[in-house]
């Protein structure tokens, strides 16, 4: 059982730098971590492989700067190995542009049975990297996994809906994209640590990859960001202050919401 | 929460700051959450040794072969500068009682069956360890310890009493040390102690004044026997070993305490910016800002020493003793210094148990007793500096 798992790295959530004026996007000089997003898909893929007996993960990532701060930590939970894309020409990739260079990677790991993603990453989210994905694979797909078991060929797969979940079949290779927090990432011991520094991490560019660059970067990017705005400051509440009659002024402000 | 910001040291690598990061995510989800309920309930669950295990974080030094790490002591110390910061201490005391003090000296002396039968299983998690020294009447004084074990064919037959041991109400073994032999340092032997042992019975659960979620026990052997293959190295040296094995306890506890206070100061610079008085926040007052640098400059002193000690402790170089009694002794002063002054930033919020302040308050007042009393690790300081002159003396003559 070999499993391709495509892990984003971002700016740490908790100190996320700034958006660049000029590129309208997210500044990325700052050291990259591992989307935690993509932690649980690669915890998933570790105990696939675990229960089929044999096989290994490996990882697809695409990042500036030949970035491998979070391929570091998904290797140091046991992947064996990484495939990595940076490239010049990628600065301005959008989404499908992103998917591209996913799908060329994923097509030089061998033996590939399953591709797992996750569903929306932390700091881009637009969730729709892994359909992408799967339609440039010609593989099928399925989003929002909980729960994956794999046999005869096919990965049984539980979707979740609003109100529970479908229960899915998919014949394999497939792409299956895993939501948050469905399983518990185990922590990167010192010992997987050490090891993950001797793991192959092959750096590739997009000459590598056989990707034209009109194809991909501001070039191919079929998007444009027209303008970026700050987020409004939330609005200060209204305080009700008591003289008798709160809680009922409190019950006519929630009925004009309607959510009683 | 503002990180405290570190200063580089030649001893960590990156492959050390990774692991911290391991660690600091292992305390965010697995232990902090829990804090409240682990202090309230006066235990934490049994399941956190295996969690804590499939971190990998029970056997850092230990051979491999046992599962453990084969790491060395700073390992250790980035573990405890980061668990320190769960907001219960007693939770990392339990841990770091199996970790380190319970199998540091099976690694290191006990026989290969021992180390199948109880290391390797604690340091999975499967099984939860004590050390058990400290008696009624010998705490201080070590080698007055008076639980006996006399030998009866192929068996030890052990009567007496142990109290203040950590992990006790509900361990598998302890580590025991026993009175084989003669009265004084010579007559003890270390014993690995099953507790399902007939015979054996578990006193009170002790109601301390801080670590409030480690258990703390008094235990009891009336007439327990136990298989004579059980001795821990060779007998009649157990309080060689128990001596040798109380730097890697120190340094735990030191490291512990460097932990508390970057997290305490962590604390005081968040309380210290956002809360105004008179107009002005905390941290606007002189006052304030000495003894925040003073704050972070016996910080700062704590780590330097600990970082010596367990630097020479990995090069087995005999004045890392030394090294880890200074750095014990300062550790307690020190945190005990940093928490009663954060305790006192924080106003009459910090009286309220609302905030982990007044625990930390708490939980570090043990820090010079447990391990070797503050008193007993200037004993060795100075004895080892007055040899010193004195060996030096005989030279020159
Ligand atoms: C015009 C335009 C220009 C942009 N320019 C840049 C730029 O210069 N630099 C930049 O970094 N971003 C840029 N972005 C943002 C970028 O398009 C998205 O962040 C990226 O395409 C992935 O989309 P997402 O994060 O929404 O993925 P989602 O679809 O939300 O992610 C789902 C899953 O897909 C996988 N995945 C997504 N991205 C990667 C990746 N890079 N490597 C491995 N797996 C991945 C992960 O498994 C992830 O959990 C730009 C966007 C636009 C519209
Ligand atoms: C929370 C907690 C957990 C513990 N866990 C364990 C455990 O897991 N296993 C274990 O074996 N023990 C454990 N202990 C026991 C601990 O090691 C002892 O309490 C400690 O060694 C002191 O011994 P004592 O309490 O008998 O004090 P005493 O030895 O009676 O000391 C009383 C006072 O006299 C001082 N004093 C002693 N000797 C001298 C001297 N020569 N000169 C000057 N002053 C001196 C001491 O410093 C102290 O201030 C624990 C204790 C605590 C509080």
């Amino acid at each position: 059982m070999n499993v391709v798992v495509c892990v984003k790295q971002i700016p740490d959530p908790a100190d996320p730098g700034a958006l660049d004026p000029d590129t309208k996007t997210l500044k990325r000089d700052t050291k990259l971590i591992l989307d935690e997003s993509d932690s649980y898909g690669v915890e998933m893929a570790l105990q696939l492989v675990d229960a089929a007996g044999g096989g290994e993960v490996t990882l697809v990532s695409m990042a500036p700067n030949n970035e491998v701060g979070g391929i570091r930590t998904a290797l140091a939970m046991g992947a064996a190995k990484a495939i990595l894309v940076s490239d010049d020409a990628l600065q301005g990739s959008d989404a499908l542009g992103t998917a591209k260079v996913l799908a060329a990677a994923i097509g030089r790991a061998e033996g590939t049975d399953l591709v797992i993603t996750g569903t929306e990453s932390t700091d881009g989210y637009t969730g729709t990297v892994p359909q992408q994905v799967a339609e440039l694979l010609g593989l099928p797909s399925i989003t929002f996994a909980n729960h994956i078991e794999i046999g005869d060929g096919k990965a049984a797969v539980h979707r979740q809906t609003e109100h529970g979940y479908d229960e899915c079949e998919v014949p394999l290779p497939a792409v299956v994209s895993v939501t948050a927090g469905v399983v518990e990432p185990r922590y990167p011991s010192f010992k997987g640590i050490m090891a993950a520094k001797s793991k192959p991490v092959d750096e590739l560019g997009i000459a590598d990859l056989g990707i034209d660059a009109a194809q991909v970067g501001w070039a191919g990017a079929g998007q444009e960001i027209v303008e970026i705005e700050p987020e409004p400051e939330r609005e200060a509440g209204e305080i009700v202050e008591d003289e008798g009659d709160a809680h009922e002024r409190i019950v006519a402000f929630l009925d004009e919401l309607k959510v009683l | 929460m503002a990180a405290y910001p570190r200063q580089p040291s030649v001893h960590l690598t990156e492959d050390h700051e990774a692991f911290r990061e391991s660690v600091r995510a292992f305390v965010e989800r697995e232990i902090r959450p829990h804090a409240d309920e682990w202090e309230r309930a006066g235990i934490f669950p049994r399941d956190l040794y295996r969690q804590a295990a499939k971190a990998g974080l029970l056997g850092l030094r230990y051979d491999p072969m046992w599962g453990g790490s084969g790491l060395d002591y700073f390992a250790t110390v980035v573990l405890c500068e980061e668990l320190a910061k769960c907001d219960t201490l007693g939770t990392a005391v339990g841990l770091m009682a199996q970790a380190e003090f319970a199998l540091s000296v099976l690694a290191d002396e006990a026989s290969d069956s021992l180390k199948a039968t109880w290391l390797e299983p604690a340091i999975q998690g499967e099984l939860i360890g004590a050390i058990g020294v400290s008696e009624p009447g010998a705490g201080s004084d070590v080698a007055g310890l008076s639980t006996r074990a006399r030998r009866d064919g192929d068996d030890y037959i052990i009567s007496g009493q142990k109290t203040f041991i950590t992990n006790g109400t509900r361990a598998d073994f302890i580590t025991l040390a026993v009175r084989t032999g003669e009265p004084g340092p010579r007559g003890i032997s270390l014993v690995v102690f099953p507790t399902a042992t007939p015979g054996f019975e578990v006193g009170r659960k002790l109601d301390k004044l801080g670590a409030r979620a480690s258990d703390t026990g008094e235990l009891f052997f009336d007439s327990c026997r136990i298989p004579a293959t059980n001795v821990v190295g060779v007998e009649g040296s157990g309080m060689r070993y128990i001596l040798s094995h109380f730097a890697g306890e120190r340094l735990v506890i030191a490291a512990l305490a460097v932990g508390v206070m970057e997290h305490l100061i962590e604390m005081a610079l968040d309380y210290g910016n956002e809360r105004n008085v008179f107009g002005t926040p905390l941290l606007g007052f002189q006052t304030w800002q000495h003894r925040l640098a003073e704050m972070a400059t016996r910080l700062e002193a704590t780590r330097q020493l600990t970082y010596q000690a367990a630097d020479l402790l990995n090069r087995g170089d005999h004045t890392g003793e030394i090294a880890v009694s200074m750095a014990k002794s300062h550790a307690a002063d020190s945190v005990k210094f940093v928490a009663a002054e954060v305790l006192q930033l924080h106003g009459g919020f910090g009286q309220m148990e609302e905030s982990p302040v007044p625990r930390y308050y708490r939980d570090v007042a043990g820090f010079s007793i447990g391990a070797g009393t503050s008193e007993i690790m200037r004993e060795i300081v100075a004895r080892a500096l007055i040899q010193t002159r004195a060996a030096g003396t005989k030279e020159r003559k």
